[in-house]
């Protein structure tokens, strides 16, 4: 499957598993429970985090992880964007964080900002049009995760 | 007032630019109707009972009258020559195609003004007292602070999908004139004692189905500090509030279901948070930077009392009688402030046609430096005029239409679109504004009547803020047939309270002989100069039901 990372369509590496039926081979992106369940040795693993599960519960458990996937199960459910706010700012998560679920180009403007650098973009979307999102505004007047300093700082 | 810079305009083209694309692929049938109608309300868009209406943002509802003969040009050639002001300082068009909104939105950047954020569950267009900065009683002008916000919370990327709308109000003064206690966060501006400013920080106010009362959490949050503490209700609010249920997703539900200590605790610890995660404050700099946009503007040195001006009030009695009722004492020396008023029987509320724009604006341009405001309560108000010059603009305004001298009396209520146009609306609601209007035509017995807010909403949406009438009334649907409901009570000053349902509601044909008998019965026991809701307060409900009492109106439980 092909993604967005990094402002880029890249072939992606990573599998979903939810912990039932076979596990599939390589890197995996599990729940929380998965992953302090069953046995992931020998691979890479990311955590899928669902909106009902808060960055601060696992923030103990971040450094295992080489990447957090943030599920939208709406695109107007917005709690995602704090998560990821969270993760980057408060508990200095660096590596890959990642939409996925309902994310289409309209939202990657804002996901970006918030500190995702990697999306799922859904099914039936145009993952070419999907990049031209970040090209939507060219100036933004908050700071947030790509800008740490105010438009008014920058003018 | 404010003028956008390159960046400020830039972000309000590009955005007509988006939803021009956004647009183009609703059309294609790229974009589902349900993806797209999240897009487009966060551009004001809505699909209402007959056609789309688009709301446009008027900021602190501060407009130019260069802005406001677009206005008009738009009302002429997208929509049916007129607009409508809202009860969030905002104009409305209400018969715009979708293929045209995307030029509407370029003809507003053309003016600086656009409709980001004037719908979906986002932060909505700030609003504000409307005698910012002219007013006797304003301690802090709030609209640099306005303006601030208005620029921080444009494009949000964390709060553009919350669990639902969010409203923000300021005032500077003392006399609440913008209802700061009925909004998602009020901001009162004041000073300490060592004159330094800041803000009283209410929160988890607002009308709808559930009317509350917004709680102070902060008496003092420094200017610095503006903005991140906003931030951190905000993000309390993104992640815990409510998204089961839309009914209980407004942040005075949250506020409500935490309490307000643990409420205001998890702000404080957000707060604290966010200060270790790097916010930043807000600058002396960047705060003098747009509060020179608000500077007064060039007044004469006038004396206070105006010769000619004292004679046209003993010659004229008509003039005498809108000066009474529709000018407000300014803070400069020789100057006043005049409120054109929109209300009048035979127009729904708030509605202004495309060519009495343009005399507005004229009138401005003469009288008004230029500048006009929007007011919560759906008129309009020229801020800077000369006392000297009031005798010939009243003339002026007495020939557009807009000197009816109504403001604060029964006739200068506050209604809702209703039924007429909104999908939401249980009952139309212009139609009977319309029809109180004219039956409570006499100006002396509106007069002897005094201040009396009166309310009304189509649905317990409560758009037309009947919660916040000292009568409210409020429009619902029992098996296909419009009722009314009459609430006493309400207040959306300082000494907030909510209407109580008085008992039965109405049939249309009842509403009228209803509130006839209400103001019988508050005229039979006042005391002298005791207003409506004063009177209400000391007697309470009971003496009002004795309307039930009265064999001509039947009531129906609803």
């Amino acid at each position: 499957m092909k993604i967005i990372k990094d402002k880029a369509i890249v072939e992606d590496s990573w599998t979903h598993y939810d912990g039932t039926g076979d596990m599939p081979a390589g890197d995996l992106i599990v729940p929380h429970k998965v992953w302090k369940e069953v046995d992931l040795t020998g691979r890479k693993v990311g955590l899928r985090l669902e909106p009902d599960d808060h960055p601060g519960d696992i923030a103990g458990d971040l450094n295992s992880f080489d990447l957090i996937a943030i599920n939208f199960p709406t695109f107007n459910d917005g709690r995602g964007y704090s998560y990821a706010k969270i993760l980057r700012d408060r508990f200095g998560y660096r590596k890959e964080i990642r939409a996925i679920g309902d994310v289409m180009r309209d939202q990657i403007f804002y996901m970006q900002r918030c500190g995702f650098n990697a999306y799922e973009v859904k099914a039936g979307r145009d993952i070419n049009d999907a990049l031209l999102a970040f090209d939507d505004f060219t100036v933004t007047y908050q700071t947030s995760a790509d800008e740490a300093i105010p438009l008014y700082r920058r003018r | 007032m404010y003028i956008y810079n390159q960046h400020d305009q830039q972000i309000v083209e590009q955005r007509a630019a988006q939803f021009r694309d956004q647009v183009k692929r609703r059309l294609s049938g790229e974009l589902k109707e349900d993806e797209f109608r999240i897009l487009r309300l966060q551009n004001g868009l809505y699909l209402q009972i007959h056609a789309y209406m688009l709301r446009v943002a008027v900021p602190y509802g501060l407009m130019s009258s260069r802005q406001l003969r677009m206005l008009s040009a738009i009302a002429t050639k997208y929509d049916r020559g007129y607009g409508h002001m809202t009860t969030r300082q905002n104009i409305q068009f209400n018969w715009p195609s979708l293929e045209d909104v995307p030029n509407i939105l370029d003809d507003l950047a053309k003016v600086q003004m656009h409709a980001i954020q004037t719908s979906g569950n986002c932060i909505r267009n700030i609003s504000a007292d409307q005698l910012a900065g002219a007013a006797q009683d304003e301690v802090v002008d709030p609209r640099p602070y306005a303006e601030i916000m208005r620029q921080w919370s444009t494009f949000h990327p964390e709060f553009a999908y919350l669990p639902r709308k969010f409203k923000f109000a300021f005032t500077g003064a003392k006399e609440d004139r913008a209802a700061i206690k009925f909004h998602d966060i009020g901001y009162r501006a004041v000073k300490n004692n060592a004159d330094d400013i800041g803000f009283e920080v209410y929160v988890g106010g607002g009308m709808g189905r559930t009317p509350m009362i917004g709680k102070m959490i902060n008496s003092f949050v420094p200017e610095a500090d503006l903005i991140t503490y906003t931030e951190a209700i905000m993000r309390v609010y993104n992640q815990f509030g409510r998204r089961d249920n839309k009914y209980k997703a407004r942040i005075k539900i949250l506020v409500h279901e935490l309490g307000v200590e643990e409420f205001t605790r998890r702000v404080d610890a957000e707060f604290t948070a966010l200060g270790r995660d790097g916010a930043v404050p807000l600058d002396r700099a960047e705060i003098e930077r747009v509060a020179a946009y608000f500077t007064d503007p060039d007044y004469a040195d006038m004396p206070d009392q105006c010769g000619a001006l004292a004679q046209n009030l003993l010659d004229n009695k008509d003039f005498s009688f809108w000066h009474k009722q529709n000018v407000l004492p300014h803070k400069k020396a020789g100057y006043a402030i005049v409120n054109l008023s929109l209300k009048k029987p035979g127009v729904p509320p708030g509605d202004i046609t495309d060519k009495q724009m343009l005399v507005v604006a004229d009138l401005a341009d003469q009288y008004s430096f230029g500048e006009l405001r929007s007011t919560h309560e759906q008129n309009l108000v020229f801020a800077d005029v000369r006392k000297e010059d009031l005798f010939d603009l009243w003339q002026s305004l007495r020939d557009t239409g807009f000197a009816e001298p109504n403001i604060g009396t029964m006739q200068d209520m506050i209604c809702c679109p209703g039924l007429d146009f909104c999908t939401l609306a249980n009952a139309r609601s212009i139609p009977i504004a319309d029809k109180i209007t004219s039956r409570f035509d006499d100006m002396d017995y509106l007069y002897d009547l005094g201040e009396l807010k009166l309310k009304m909403s189509g649905c317990i949406n409560a758009c037309g803020h009947h919660h916040v009438g000292h009568i409210g009334i409020l429009g619902v649907n029992k098996k296909g047939t419009e009722f009314y409901q009459i609430t006493l009570g309400g207040d959306a000053t300082d000494t907030a309270s909510i209407g109580r349902i008085l008992g039965r509601g109405f049939p249309e044909d009842e509403i009228i002989p209803a509130l006839e008998e209400i103001l019988k019965i508050y005229i039979d026991i006042r005391t002298p100069g005791e207003r409506f809701i004063d009177t209400y307060r000391r007697v309470g409900a009971t003496p009002f039901k004795a309307i039930y009492e009265e064999f001509s109106l039947r009531g129906a439980e609803l």
